[in-house]
């Protein structure tokens, strides 16, 4: 015990750090802040600092070369002893960061912290936020698949939209004119070195001015922010109530990194590394890419935006996304802090909770594209075809061949990229019917130019007899007219 | 020299050794920020595309449509199996033929070939186009990309060697009239 009494004494002769260490520690925080709430930001730190060990041990193997890449990786997962765990820990651990760094933005805002005078605080939190996803999209990268290289296409395609610059952006972005080694060489100096430095540059910004300004104190609804008199009040707050850091407040953002720690421990054991997926060969194309769980939202939105708004949303979106959140503080820096007192922060976050988690639902299940294999392994249920004529069933034979069932569903299977055809007897006529298998129309390819029109009228047969028994479909009220009063049904 | 002329002196010192790094440093940062753009720069001394064969005539039957494979011009030994571009070959009547790039004309994607409802569909946002690689429904603003072809001995030629994105499609022409 003496001799590391001893050593710590004889380097802290050298080093002289022991006593603004001891001062950091020790400085007075209000009593309010030693709450659960105000963990997160500890939290993030810690998964960051779990992303860098873990990253430099995926280091010693990870070979970032298009040719290699994907081999290094099979053998981190099955070649190297635990090499399959250090990966889910950097996988899982990139998760909850990014999860982290969203709940304590969510908690910063609700609770004022950006108001007066943290407005530089919050600043450099959402650059923080930019180079967490930063990472997070890079890291994507880094495990190189066929989500990974199509990945960059969406990336390079999104790119060369903008104006005038747009395809010499891309040849930069890609290191060259196509997607190949250059192009991992260049994320993997963005994953490892660029936005790894910025990431440390803010954190060690960001944690400066936490210590320098203090912690933002406990928001009571009544206690106004005002420019001229805050620093005064948040004085006595620290001073005459306030308790020391540690071990007052700091027990618990250990408590919580440990909890964090563990958790992605779990994870890492329970579901292991993030794939890879099938090779980065371009010439498979028997793949549906999609982006990781955090960038599901905007793969939805890109298939939701309309054609000609689409490049527009693209570009400018983010960026007036990113101004107003540097904006925030520059508009709402003084005044109420206390979320009982603020509704429109409380119904914003909700919103954005609301759309961004139905966004990634959607993004999850794509009901926007066709189910590329639904016209060979989903069969017609048999209620649609049992009792048919001849001609009907030829026609669902024609639904099946002609990948109808791709796009529409019956029965609940198959494709939800138009609509459900369980009861469209009930809603379209038959020369209606005819009209849209043959025309087109309303997001639908027509079919004119590749069904013969015997395969039509089979089809348009077979989709007549789509409605509930108890209903009738619809039918054309001057057919009746104009064939006499015998023929009144089109159809059945 | 008065204590204050020795300081300003010194001042003036410093000021001349900043000045004197950023001449330094302007005069480095040309051949850095020419490594950065070389991949921009580049384009215009070699041109990143050449005529590539796809192979003889037979392998695309008339009337069909068949998936072709070439290996980029510009390639490096590491860059493996991402050097392999795909495209779709159809051959209209025999004489005719359209060479559509793999990448949807939406957000690159890839594009899949379905011969029963003579439809390209793709697996990302639900982009569909005919045969003739007009759009046919779905966000992409319009037809498939189509490298531009030349038949010699036998052989089909195109003209490529650089990803197809929407911004620069203007070496590549665009599927036939828009028909939703």
């Amino acid at each position: 015990m003496r001799l590391i009494q001893k050593i710590g004494e004889w380097l802290d002769l050298r080093l002289q750090l022991g006593a603004s260490i001891r001062e950091t520690s020790k400085h007075p925080v209000p009593r309010e802040t030693a709450s659960w709430f105000y963990v997160f930001g500890s939290a993030a730190l810690t998964c960051f600092m779990l992303q860098i060990v873990t990253g430099i041990l995926l280091a010693l193997i990870y070979v970032p070369s298009a040719g290699e890449a994907w081999n290094s990786l099979q053998t981190l997962n099955h070649g190297i002893s635990l090499g399959w765990f250090i990966r889910a820990l950097h996988g899982w651990g990139s998760n909850f960061m990014v999860a982290i760094v969203l709940i304590h933005m969510v908690q910063v805002f609700l609770f004022g912290a950006y108001k007066f005078p943290r407005e530089l605080t919050w600043i450099v939190g959402v650059l923080l936020l930019l180079v967490t996803l930063g990472m997070a999209f890079t890291g994507q990268i880094m495990r190189f698949d066929q989500d990974a290289y199509w990945g960059l296409g969406i990336g390079a395609s999104i790119v060369s939209r903008v104006p005038v610059i747009g395809p010499w952006a891309v040849n930069l972005m890609l290191g060259g004119p196509i997607i190949a080694g250059a192009t991992l060489s260049r994320f993997f100096a963005l994953h490892v070195f660029i936005v790894p430095g910025l990431l440390i540059a803010f954190v060690g910004v960001h944690l400066l001015m936490v210590l320098k300004l203090g912690i933002n104190e406990w928001p009571m609804p009544g206690r106004v922010v005002r420019r001229a008199t805050y620093m005064q009040e948040y004085r006595e707050l620290t001073h005459k109530q306030g308790i020391p850091f540690a071990p007052g407040a700091v027990w618990k953002d250990i408590v919580f990194s440990g909890f964090i720690l563990l958790a992605i421990a779990a994870c890492a054991v329970s579901f292991g590394p993030f794939g890879p997926g099938g090779q980065p060969d371009p010439t498979i194309i028997q793949t549906a890419p999609r982006p990781d769980f955090f960038f599901l939202w905007i793969y939805a939105l890109l298939s939701f935006l309309p054609p000609s708004a689409e490049t527009p949303i693209l570009l400018i979106g983010p960026a007036v996304g990113i101004i107003v959140l540097l904006a925030l503080p520059f508009f709402a820096g003084e005044g109420e802090k206390s979320w009982r007192r603020r509704p429109i922060a409380v119904l914003t976050i909700l919103l954005m909770a609301v759309a961004l988690g139905t966004m990634t639902h959607l993004g999850q299940h794509t009901p926007w594209s066709p189910v590329m294999d639904a016209w060979s392994s989903e069969p017609i249920p048999s209620q649609f075809v049992r009792g048919r004529t001849a001609l009907e069933r030829q026609g669902a034979l024609v639904f099946q061949a002609k990948q109808c069932h791709n796009c529409h569903s019956l029965g609940d299977r198959g494709g939800e990229r138009g609509p459900a055809l369980d009861r469209v007897a009930l809603r379209l006529t038959q020369d209606q019917l005819i009209r849209q298998v043959i025309q087109g129309g309303g997001n639908m390819p027509a079919y004119g130019k590749n069904l013969s029109p015997a395969e039509t009228t089979a089809l348009v047969a077979f989709l007549t007899t789509l409605h509930p028994a108890t209903q009738v479909p619809a039918r054309d009220a001057s057919r009746g007219v104009a064939f006499g009063a015998g023929e009144t049904a089109a159809g059945r | 020299m008065s204590e204050e002329n020795g300081m300003s002196r010194r001042v003036m010192l410093v000021k001349l050794g900043i000045l004197f790094n950023a001449i330094v440093g302007a005069v480095l940062a040309v051949p850095i920020v020419r490594f950065l753009f070389s991949p921009v720069t580049r384009e215009k001394k070699f041109g990143y595309e050449s005529w590539l064969s796809l192979g003889g005539l037979e392998q695309f039957p008339t009337g069909q449509t068949r998936l072709a494979t070439y290996r980029n011009p510009v390639v490096n030994s590491w860059d493996g199996e991402t050097a392999d571009i795909a495209c779709w070959v159809r051959n209209v009547d025999g004489q005719t033929f359209q060479v559509f790039a793999i990448n949807c004309a939406h957000l690159g994607c890839p594009v899949r070939w379905f011969p029963q409802s003579s439809l390209f569909m793709c697996p990302c946002h639900g982009g569909a186009y005919y045969q003739d690689g007009s759009r046919a429904s779905g966000p992409p603003e319009r037809g498939l990309f189509q490298y531009n072809h030349k038949i010699e001995d036998g052989k089909i030629f195109i003209r490529a060697g650089e990803m197809p994105t929407p911004g620069r499609a203007a070496n590549t022409k665009s599927g036939g009239a828009m028909c939703a």
